[in-house]
């Protein structure tokens, strides 16, 4: 038995700043002082405040230490662990306000969040069945097979309110029951999607990596709902510690019985393969993931028939997001009404949000659902950085659109969002403020979708680069009024006449900015200017004559040599030289560059 | 694994290990001084000794917490038993011996041992 557990964050945030290391370094150091019979060191999940890692919690004083370096670990077992004194220099400061120690949640970025789907990650080892056992692991899946009915289970999860946290929000115990009763019996499959490609989303990843095994457990009793015995997760090679991690979950489970066959001497047989994508954004779409697992190239396919009737193999076959399953077993065991308390009328429970852009505390938060825009951004995520004004939202990624401040104070649910033009998605939520162009945001995602675009239909394959073209125009200053009109009519072409959910979504970052941000694409077309000062082709940096105190500091860091003047004379910047790089501007004492 | 019950040891052997990694306001803290003066009056086996016990006996609302010096280094090891709305109850001179004592009666049935606190050890 151990008095004392310390929790190495080992996301991939957090190994990524060296956490890795420092676990190593921490068992050396503990095994030094002769504590490593008294001191566990445990390799967890993300804990979600991504921005402060590398992250060391210990217990049970629950001390939240916040960028710890390698050189710190030395310190923290002489001083914590063996002398029982806190080194406060390193303790998150939030907690450690006014000389007392504040329980982590309580802190403004843990205050407002509500764990669910991550409510293991950052508390358990993930490697490690037993602690997932202990924190009421598989007793969902044990209670499903020794008293519930497949049609229990499924009533439940309908009841519960449960949706889709993939982005469409279709209602899950509705998939369930149409894969169970459209065909009666024979060979069905349960299929997990995480194949996650939003830029700058990692809600799945973070799960996988946290708690593996909630995925495992609800796939099973999945299963059992539809009467399916295989299951599948598709999940992204790109996510080498998610693979690592649910390999070894899935050889655990198996080795418990609880995986397999017979599980809990019930009679039922389940087991679950992976399936590694190779990184196509396509193949988050349900058919072309499918008929990628197939062993086919990931290309989408006409609906009907939905996979319900004939999915994998022209099986029936339920697909689910990571995070839709991670809520299931909770679901199963506290009751649907426990989950319909939280939320809002037509959306229940909680959402993911991998928060990130414009925003101090960037990482991954767990809000109940119809919690407001603002208290995500300026509460949890702690406001914007360097005074900046919030200028938008971004939400599910290339699919999505952009929330404007006027819709700051939206409560976060599914139909909400899309009210605005935009969509829940799967939980990419990009901060941007003042200094963001709309119009380069637009192109950056257009840019996304022209390359992911499998090219199976017209609409979307040649559409989308038609849409690129228009918007490079205008971020070069060569748009006209016409191209405006040509890009809204081409946006309602490719929404209507795309083969899948790719093509029908890709121009809704257009649409959104078009709509919220119209006097941008004007500034663009009719003056020929950039108002954040983002698109180059746009701007021209300028040296104030009165400010300039010729100290010629402009004129060395110029890689381009543009900039000309002796010492103690203005100085002057040749705009046909230049290549618009700032670093003059950066680099000036003196405020005297400034670019329009 | 093919019973409820296997699953269920398994879970209540973790529960007392896992349940160490959270906090509340309604805990009992157990708190140890574990500065130099309490470690060389032999603090060390008593935390160890106090921390087994409660995760064996699994007292999940009982925290035991190091801390440094409590200022008293001469009645060292000191435990303080801190039980939210109640008043503090300080331990003097603990041994590991004692500190079961304290967990069984203490902890267990809420009967403070009077013997062994510090009030009366001064008076």
């Amino acid at each position: 038995m151990y008095r004392s557990h310390v929790l190495v964050c080992g996301g991939t945030g957090c190994n990524s700043s060296g956490s890795q290391t420092i676990m190593k370094t921490l068992q050396a150091e503990i095994e030094k002082v002769g504590l490593e019979n008294e001191v566990a060191v445990v390799q967890t999940g993300c804990h979600g405040l991504c921005a402060l890692g590398p992250i060391m919690l210990i217990y049970p004083e629950g001390t939240f230490y916040s960028m710890v370096k390698n050189e710190d670990v030395s310190e923290i077992v002489a001083e914590h662990l063996l002398k029982g004194r806190p080194v406060s220099r390193l303790v998150y400061s939030e907690t450690s306000k006014d000389g007392k120690v504040k329980p982590l949640s309580e802190t403004t970025f843990y205050k407002k969040q509500h764990r669910i789907a991550l409510r293991n990650c950052g508390v358990i080892d993930p490697e490690n069945i037993d602690e997932y056992i202990g924190r009421n692991g598989y007793e969902a899946l044990g209670k499903v097979l020794t008293g519930m009915t497949p049609e229990q289970v499924i009533s439940i999860v309908l009841d519960s309110g449960l949706r889709g946290r993939g982005g469409a929000g279709f209602p899950t115990g509705r998939k369930w029951s149409l894969a169970k009763d459209l065909v009666k019996g024979g060979q069905k499959y349960v299929c997990c999607n995480a194949d996650e490609g939003d830029p700058g989303a990692f809600m799945d990843r973070s799960v996988l990596e946290g708690d593996p095994h909630v995925v495992l457990e609800a796939m099973a009793i999945a299963g059992y709902a539809i009467g399916a015995s295989q299951g599948y997760i598709y999940v992204r090679a790109e996510y080498p510690i998610a693979v690592t991690r649910l390999n070894i979950a899935i050889e655990q489970a198996r080795n418990y019985g609880l995986l397999g066959k017979n599980i809990f001497d019930s009679g039922f047989d389940f087991d679950i393969e992976l399936r590694l994508g190779a990184g196509a954004f396509v193949c988050g779409e349900e058919t072309a993931l499918m008929t990628s697992i197939e062993g086919k190239r990931g290309e989408p396919r006409p609906r009907p028939p939905f996979p319900a009737e004939k999915g994998l193999f022209q099986k029936p076959t339920i697909l689910n997001n990571v995070e839709t399953y991670a809520n299931v077993p909770q679901i199963i065991l506290n009751g649907s009404d426990w989950f319909k308390s939280m939320g809002t009328e037509k959306s229940k429970g909680t959402k993911v949000f991998a928060l990130g852009g414009k925003v101090m505390n960037t990482g991954l938060v767990e809000i109940p659902m119809g919690t407001t825009l603002r208290e995500v951004v300026e509460e949890i995520g702690g406001g914007i950085p360097n005074g900046k004004k919030f200028k938008a939202a971004q939400t599910g990624g290339p699919s999505g659109g952009c929330i404007p401040q006027e819709h700051f104070d939206i409560e976060i649910d599914y139909e909400n969002l899309l009210s605005i033009g935009s969509m829940m998605g799967s939980g990419g939520l990009i901060v941007m403020d003042e200094d963001n162009c709309m119009v380069d945001i637009a192109k950056f995602f257009l840019g996304f979708t022209v390359e992911e675009s499998c090219g199976k239909c017209t609409p979307c394959r040649i559409g989308t680069k038609r849409m690129y073209e228009i918007l490079d125009k205008i971020t070069k200053g060569q748009g006209t009024m016409d191209d405006l009109d040509k890009l809204e009519k081409l946006c309602y072409h490719i929404k209507e006449n795309s083969l899948c959910g790719l093509g029908q979504t890709a121009p809704n970052p257009v649409l959104s900015t078009l709509h919220y941000f119209k006097d941008e694409y004007l500034a663009h077309v009719v003056d020929k200017k950039c108002p954040a000062g983002v698109c180059k082709d746009l701007l021209t940096y300028v040296i104030d004559p009165v400010k300039c105190i010729g100290c010629t500091l402009c004129a060395k860091v110029c890689p381009a040599g543009a900039i000309t003047g002796t010492l103690k004379e203005v100085h002057k910047i040749n705009p046909d030289i230049c290549v618009k790089c700032g670093a003059c501007m950066e680099k000036c004492k003196k405020g005297a560059i400034s670019k329009r | 694994m093919k019973s409820l019950e296997e699953l269920k040891a398994i879970r209540e052997k973790m529960q007392g290990q896992v349940g160490i990694r959270k906090e509340s306001d309604t805990q009992t803290r157990v708190v140890v001084g574990m500065a130099t003066c309490g470690i060389a009056s032999g603090a060390r086996p008593v935390l160890v000794a106090l921390s087994d016990a409660v995760q064996k006996k699994g007292l999940s609302n009982v925290a035991v917490i190091q801390t440094g010096c409590i200022g008293l280094c001469q009645f060292e090891p000191i435990i303080e038993v801190l039980e939210p709305g109640k008043e503090k109850v300080t331990y003097v001179k603990v041994t590991p011996e004692k500190a079961l004592e304290i967990v069984d009666q203490h902890l267990v049935r809420g009967q403070v041992i009077g013997e062994y606190t510090i009030s009366n050890t001064i008076n």
